[in-house]
């Protein structure tokens, strides 16, 4: 009922058209119902009474009702179809808007996937039932009322006899309703599974190949085919049961009227005419007898999808701009950590324990420690994406829960390991921060992040379409892109991951540039993985299991024993040794060759 | 997410974005006859259930007619016996038209899936023998809405349209000829609305196909809008770029679906109650002219129950027949793009003769080879010459899109050289067949795919008739062991879809336990350049070390470790070798190897 209730105020804005729309179809309905009687009185007074001008008045009036009914139909149609792409239009416009504004929180834990087909799929059966259904399921209750009644008022014996089959009729369809919905989830349940079949094939194809392993997959697919196939069948088959019987059942009905009927007529006790109209009144319920469990069902699947929508319109944005918010438009750029800890929502441990720090405005932080130690965790609490369990993240000396998030968030840049570009043009990616930023504005940060060479190489520069509908950039163009989107921000802090993965030597070479110019003068968070990066920090902190575990320079830190000590062995001392060689064997010149002439292996 | 936009713009100014193929072709005698071939083998019982059809619907036209004897003769006759005989013959009919609805249901259902599932096999078929250049033209996602939606189109068809356009054929004609034999001139007054019925139709199927296709574009606009900004909901907010993202969406993307969709919804509004009415003005005329006994001659009330019966059944034959012109093109369209995957041409085949590769050593011959892309005539590479000992590791080094992972294609065949030769063992790998060379041929990508399975299953995929223990075995050989353990149900613990996410180390560790247990001759390993942390890492250079060991190793390298512990060198460039040797005797020359490991490490003042 509470489903019900809010369905009501999505429609309030319409009340004038759903008024409409329910007095054409009661008219629609009642015009249904005079048809038979016409043609009763034709045959009992234009032919039993031979009275050749009634029928041009009758013939006048057909034509007059059916007038009326087209006019009326097609305003009805035309009003319903209207209601139901405005009501999924409003629909559609607040789940958007509502779920782009939901937390990171709610985002980590919903599969984004599944959120998109459910938010497809419920709007539309949400559509189809306000469109259509909803009327039609009425139209269909009060049409099978009235001939009910008409029946019954008129020949009560004949309408018992008529109405037997009705009975099964009913029934039939309502079991079949029922069975048949479980018969397609099946379907569905089978179709999803061929389709991952093929989608992990077509995924692991290289895999695949590399095993000799086609004959396994195609009998892996053939069992999952033979699966759908007979699924099918068993639908199809539900469908064969039913559909004839349900046609069987009407002719019966007719059967039985014009046994018994004509017997009656015969008799004298019913008039031709009656007997006629009876039986096209059995024939105009036969077909609302059918669909009532089709309507009941989509009503049932319709108001399913609407509860999961409203589910999803009431989870609450809890991240956002407190009503009385300080707005800081020229940030400095300290950021303060006091005692701050914090725990995923769902998760039994906190990610972070207790981190006091002060970081100055324009300083480099670079973080280190191994996977899961809480590098991400705590660059996400300075743009607040999520909130603190205890303590304060606090920038220019103001807690982040007191900012205006928007102010917040444009003064800081976050450039990710994986960059996620949008379907638009390259320069509509790099000003996706700054929409209005001028074409100058958008090439100088492109140049800046070493991007505008391969994005005039691109067939329409930086008009060219990137992303699922456009062409796809290598991962090291991505980021370059990314790098270029946070600069265009010029953000007075700026989060970043230095780690560049599969990108060639050159490339690597050239985003290290990037972010070099990237970082200077703001104060910069990066998860660092590059010697070059650690060099460049004013200060490392080292991360473990959620505390910071050594704090202090490059230099500082290898006097120590410790984490920064064992990971530097693993995988910085690698890069420093070779340094070191290539010191030795005095290839400075070749070194600067390469570096202009970047025509390198 | 397109540009920004203060004035809300109108219907006619927002152009959408292509969404996808045609969705409508006209007729295609080259694409009719090779969908015919699926329809072959079952069709005795197409023809079966066209008869069952056509019986079934004669049937179903007998109705009206019958009741029009029991009228007439019945009870206008005053006739118990005539009304008995009609309504007994009506029974019959009915019985029969359920009989044969109900036999030829189920035989449709049959053959309509049968002919779906041999095209879904052939199509998945097809998939497993092209080669990966395929792939990387074809998406996952166009191939399975190949797969998926065009299949389900032809479904449909083969399913429903064909035996409805033969219902609605038969009962047309049934009908028009029971009218006539009925009352010719009723009949052809009543037939006078035909012509308006026909040009109505015609410009509906004309301006609603367009208009349709319009508002199932935009439909899919809509949806793949909402989609992006879901995917990408993290830098929709680092950004702030909600209200931009709302206003552009609801002004623009949804606005235009809504326009769209109300235009076609305006159509088909004026065109189904357009045909009702033309029934209604049918009905009236016969009143009018058979009741009034205009023409000479007076109308039985039967004749004029049994027409207003027709005249309704007349018109539903001919809306449903124009509507499955549209169904029929859309399927022309479906079944153009499924026979363009299951004709694309295989590439790489086994070559008639093929021979069956002995077990092999791992001698490794490139012996001149060059290599393009069959439609694009760039050289790839050039005449590379490689000649490789059995057990050595070969390290490969070289900037992206030098050549190196083609040159590993070639020697796993997924490609055949253009040039030259490459010979394992002295046979020619284009000799044998694909099965032989690969089963003896590990290979392990840089990002490591895993299937829906459990890690078990995984692993196995190495070796499918490998025990437990063995597959044990292979996980505790490359240190994969320790970390399987801690997972939920061990081994039995499912990934990727609905399991335990794995971070890349640990997929690594799986493939190489997969790679291990399949025990090959000749491994060939694309490295991963992504950090791992500290404690993976540690062991993934372990199991390198085991996993190259005793075995022709072909490694895409990027660990420093990988190249200098590795007995060859080679640097690819442009497609070519230029430098081959071990660590010091390359950086000692001060070539290309030289330069890029100096560039890799440059420090840079701060």
């Amino acid at each position: 009922m509470k489903t019900l209730q809010r369905l009501a105020i999505l429609v309030r804005p319409f009340q004038g058209q759903m008024i409409a729309a329910a007095l054409m179809l009661l008219s629609l309905t009642a015009i249904d119902m005079v048809f038979p009687a016409i043609i009763r009185q034709v045959i009992d007074v234009g032919f039993g009474q031979g009275q050749t001008q009634f029928m041009l008045v009758a013939a006048g009036i057909i034509m007059g009702l059916g007038f009326l009914k087209w006019i009326i139909n097609f305003g009805y149609r035309y009003t319903s179809e209207w209601l139901s792409h405005h009501i999924a239009f409003d629909l559609r416009n607040d789940l958007y808007n509502h779920i782009q504004r939901l937390p990171f929180t709610y985002h980590d834990y919903t599969a984004s996937g599944q959120l998109i087909s459910r938010v497809i799929e419920d709007v539309r059966s949400m559509q189809n039932f306000t469109g259509n259904g909803i009327f039609e399921l009425s139209r269909t209750i009060i049409l099978m009322i009235g001939i009910l009644i008409i029946l019954f008022f008129t020949q009560p014996l004949l309408a018992a006899i008529a109405l037997v089959p009705m009975i099964p009729l009913v029934w039939l369809n309502t079991s079949f309703g029922r069975r048949i919905g479980k018969m397609f989830l099946a379907v569905d349940q089978s179709l999803g599974e061929l389709s991952e079949r093929l989608q992990e094939n077509v995924n692991g194809v290289q895999v695949v190949r590399a095993f000799a392993r086609e004959k396994y997959e195609v009998d892996r697919f053939r069992d999952s085919n033979r699966k759908l196939y007979y699924n099918q069948i068993k639908v199809v088959k539900e469908m064969a049961r039913t559909m004839p019987t349900s046609t069987l059942l009407i002719g019966i009905s007719t059967m039985l009227i014009l046994w018994f009927g004509g017997q009656m007529a015969l008799n004298g006790q019913i008039s031709l005419g009656e007997l006629v109209a009876f039986n096209s009144y059995v024939l105009l319920l036969s077909g609302p007898a059918q669909q009532l469990s089709w309507l009941i069902n989509a009503a049932g699947e319709s108001s399913a999808g609407l509860e999961r929508t409203f589910e999803v319109l009431d989870k609450k944005p809890e991240i956002r701009s407190p009503e009385s918010s300080i707005s800081l438009p020229d940030l400095r750029g300290e950021v303060t950590f006091e005692n701050v800890s914090f725990r995923y929502r769902y998760e039994k441990d906190h990610a972070l324990h207790d981190i006091n720090l002060t970081v100055h405005p324009n300083q480099v932080i670079a973080l280190v420690g191994p996977t899961g130690s809480g590098k991400t965790s705590l660059m996400n609490l300075i743009p607040r994406f999520y909130d603190v369990t205890a303590g304060a993240v606090k920038v220019d000396g103001v807690d982040v829960r007191q900012l205006d998030l928007k102010t917040l968030r444009s003064q800081i840049g976050i450039v990710l390991q994986t960059s996620l570009l949008f379907s638009a043009t390259i320069a509509e990616n790099i000003a996706y921060g700054h929409p209005t930023a001028s074409m100058d504005e958008i090439i100088a940060a492109a140049k800046a992040a070493q991007a505008h060479d391969f994005i005039t190489e691109q067939p329409k520069g930086y008009q060219t379409v990137v992303g699922e509908r456009g062409i796809t950039l290598s991962g090291g163009q991505r980021q370059r892109v990314a790098i270029a989107r946070a600069l265009l921000l010029n953000p007075r802090i700026l989060i970043l991951d230095d780690s560049t993965s599969s990108v060639d030597t050159q490339t690597e070479h050239l985003i290290q540039e990037a972010l070099k110019t990237l970082m200077q003068g703001r104060t910069t968070f990066v998860i660092a993985q590059r010697l070059t990066t650690v060099h460049r920090a004013d200060v490392i902190l080292v991360l473990d299991q959620g505390r910071i575990a050594q704090q202090g320079t490059h230099d500082e830190l290898l006097q120590q024993p410790g984490l920064y000590r064992e990971i530097y062995d693993l995988q910085l001392r690698d890069q420093e040794r070779f340094q070191q060689t290539m010191a030795a064997l005095q290839k400075e010149k070749v070194t600067s060759a390469a570096a202009k002439g970047g025509k390198i292996a | 997410m397109t540009s920004v936009t203060t004035v809300k713009p109108t219907f006619s100014q927002i152009t959408p974005p292509q969404m996808d193929d045609l969705p409508y072709k006209e007729y295609d005698p080259e694409v009719a006859a090779k969908l015919l071939e699926f329809i072959h083998p079952y069709r005795g019982r197409i023809w079966g259930s066209v008869f069952y059809m056509a019986l079934s619907s004669l049937a179903g036209v007998a109705g009206p007619y019958l009741i029009e004897q029991a009228i007439d003769q019945g009870i206008a006759k005053n006739s118990v016996d005539a009304l008995r005989t009609a309504v007994l013959l009506f029974m019959f009919t009915q019985i029969v038209q359920w009989f044969f609805n109900y036999i030829r249901t189920n035989v449709m259902a049959e053959v309509g899936q049968s002919i779906i599932f041999d095209i879904r096999i052939s199509i998945f078929e097809r998939l497993q023998q092209l080669s990966l250049s395929f792939f990387s033209r074809y998406s996952v996602g166009r191939i399975t809405s190949r797969m998926m939606n065009d299949v389900g189109v032809l479904r449909d068809f083969a399913t429903w349209t064909l035996l409805a356009v033969a219902r609605d054929v038969f009962t047309l004609g049934g009908i028009i000829v029971t009218m006539l034999i009925m009352n010719p001139r009723l009949s052809l007054l009543s037939f006078a609305v035909l012509p308006v019925m026909t040009v109505i139709t015609f410009l509906f199927r004309k301006y609603a196909r367009d208009n349709y296709r319009r508002a199932r574009m935009a439909m899919s606009w809509v949806n793949s809008v909402l989609a992006e900004n879901i995917n990408g909901v993290r830098v929709v907010q680092s950004f702030s770029r909600e209200d931009t993202n709302y206003s552009y969406f609801r002004d623009v993307v949804n606005f235009y679906n809504l326009t769209a969709n109300m235009i076609a919804a305006r159509l088909s509004s004026l065109f189904f109650p357009s045909v009702d009415y033309l029934g209604t003005i049918a009905v009236a005329l016969v009143i009018y002219v058979g009741g009034a006994a205009l023409l000479g001659e007076k109308l039985e009330p039967g004749v004029l129950v049994a027409f207003v019966l027709y005249i309704g059944r007349f018109f539903d034959p001919i809306r449903d027949l124009s509507m499955r012109y549209n169904e029929f093109m859309s399927c022309m369209a479906s079944g153009e793009r499924i026979l363009s995957l299951i004709t694309a041409p295989v590439e790489v085949r086994d070559a008639p003769d093929a021979a069956i590769l002995p077990r092999i050593t791992g001698q490794v011959d490139f012996d001149h080879v060059d290599f393009h892309y069959s439609d694009d005539p760039t050289p790839i590479l050039q005449d590379v010459d490689l000649h490789i000992a059995a057990g050595e590791t070969v390290a490969f080094v070289g900037k992206t899109g030098a050549g190196k992972t083609t040159t590993i294609k070639l020697l796993a065949r997924f490609h055949d050289t253009t040039a030259g030769r490459i010979l394992i063992d002295g046979y020619d790998i284009a000799k044998v067949t694909q099965f032989s060379l690969r089963s003896q041929m590990g290979i392990v990508l840089q990002d490591p795919f895993l299937f829906a399975g459990t890690v078990r299953d995984n692993i196995r995929f190495g070796r499918l008739d490998a025990n437990d223990a063995e597959v044990e075995a292979a996980a505790k050989a490359v240190g994969a062991d320790e970390f399987i353990g801690r997972l939920r149900m061990g081994y039995e613990t499912p990934v990727e879809e609905g399991g335990v996410v794995l971070s890349v180390g640990q997929r690594q560790l799986i493939s190489f336990a997969r790679a291990l247990l399949a025990d090959p001759r000749i491994l060939i390993l694309d490295e991963a350049t992504s950090s791992i942390d500290t404690q993976t890492e540690n062991i993934i250079q372990i199991a390198l070390e085991r996993l190259l060991k005793g075995r022709t190793s072909f490694v895409i390298a990027h660990r420093l470790s990988t190249i200098v512990n590795a007995d060859r060198i080679v640097v690819v460039s442009d497609g070519r070798v230029v430098e081959q040797g071990k660590h010091q005797e390359l950086l000692a020359k001060g070539g290309m190897y030289a330069q890029l490991y100096s560039m890799r490490f440059e420090e840079e003042p701060v």
